[in-house]
């Protein structure tokens, strides 16, 4: 997606996971899909580098969509879909 | 000829079932050093695997059990051997050290320091994270016989059993990753 796209999309829920460190975003996403049904849409704020590679591959194996990111001043917002 | 063909596909169909029921979507770790950033790299590996929602199955031995002390709390009836080692050995996680670069707990203050500035969780912290996503601890009963330590000074975890190398084997075998730090 596009960041115009991802900019208009509206998420079910927001994680604010900013100001931890791995593992803390993966554990905050964990439980952030545990609010939402299938096929809703979630949002991570992170401002963990590795977040950006982390939760891609995290949303593979656990079979959610990940659309994508758009980049912030000090943080990054990551969207994805729930499976 | 198509008779010994569906058996032997009748066959495969049997070992692959086999083979699916052998494997979990599990984590089996054994955790014998009881440094710091040892027990502090097989934590994060476990509550990372838990977030992947990967059934995880710690065994602690040897010295990775003092960080599982519980320093206000006491064991009883212990001979004199096993209170000194109760004595020498760190009294849980607080008190646990770096496996390099210590320099008389002046390394492992200043790596607590930097680990706070980076918001990294500290050891207690990934504790209580790891009980609360579900992660078991299992602890080696003949190493805590071995160290004197007594069940009733560990610390209150939701999940934690005292048990023997054969439950670390049936977790190990049925798990997709095993792991030794």
């Amino acid at each position: 997606m596009t960041t115009d796209e991802l900019k208009n999309l509206k998420a079910k829920t927001i994680v604010d996971a900013r100001g931890t460190a791995c593992p803390g975003p993966l554990l905050a996403a964990k439980k952030g899909i545990g609010d939402i049904e299938s096929g809703e849409i979630m949002e991570i704020y992170s401002s963990d580098e590795g977040t950006k590679n982390d939760i891609p591959k995290w949303c593979q194996k656990m079979t959610h969509e990940f659309l994508g990111i758009i980049e912030e001043d000090s943080y990054s917002r990551l969207f994805l879909k729930k499976a | 000829m198509s008779i010994e063909l569906e058996k032997q596909i009748q066959d495969l169909q049997k070992q692959v079932s086999r083979l699916e029921a052998g494997t979990k979507d599990q984590l089996s770790m054994v955790v014998f050093s009881g440094d710091l950033d040892k027990i502090l790299a097989a934590l994060i590996i476990a509550t990372g695997a838990a977030a992947y929602d990967m059934k995880v199955k710690l065994f602690f031995t040897f010295w990775a059990i003092s960080s599982l002390r519980d320093p206000k709390k006491n064991g009883k009836g212990k001979n004199m051997i096993e209170r000194m080692f109760g004595i020498m050995l760190p009294r849980g996680s607080k008190k646990v050290k770096l496996s390099k670069m210590n320099m008389a707990g002046m390394g492992t203050a200043m790596i607590k320091g930097i680990m706070k500035k980076h918001k990294v969780a500290s050891l207690e912290d990934l504790f209580v994270i790891a009980g609360e996503n579900g992660v078991e601890i299992n602890i080696c009963e003949m190493s805590m016989n071995l160290m004197g330590f007594k069940k009733e000074e560990m610390i209150d975890y939701p999940q934690m059993t005292i048990c023997g190398v054969a439950t670390f084997l049936s977790d190990a075998a049925e798990s997709k990753i095993q792991l030794f730090i």
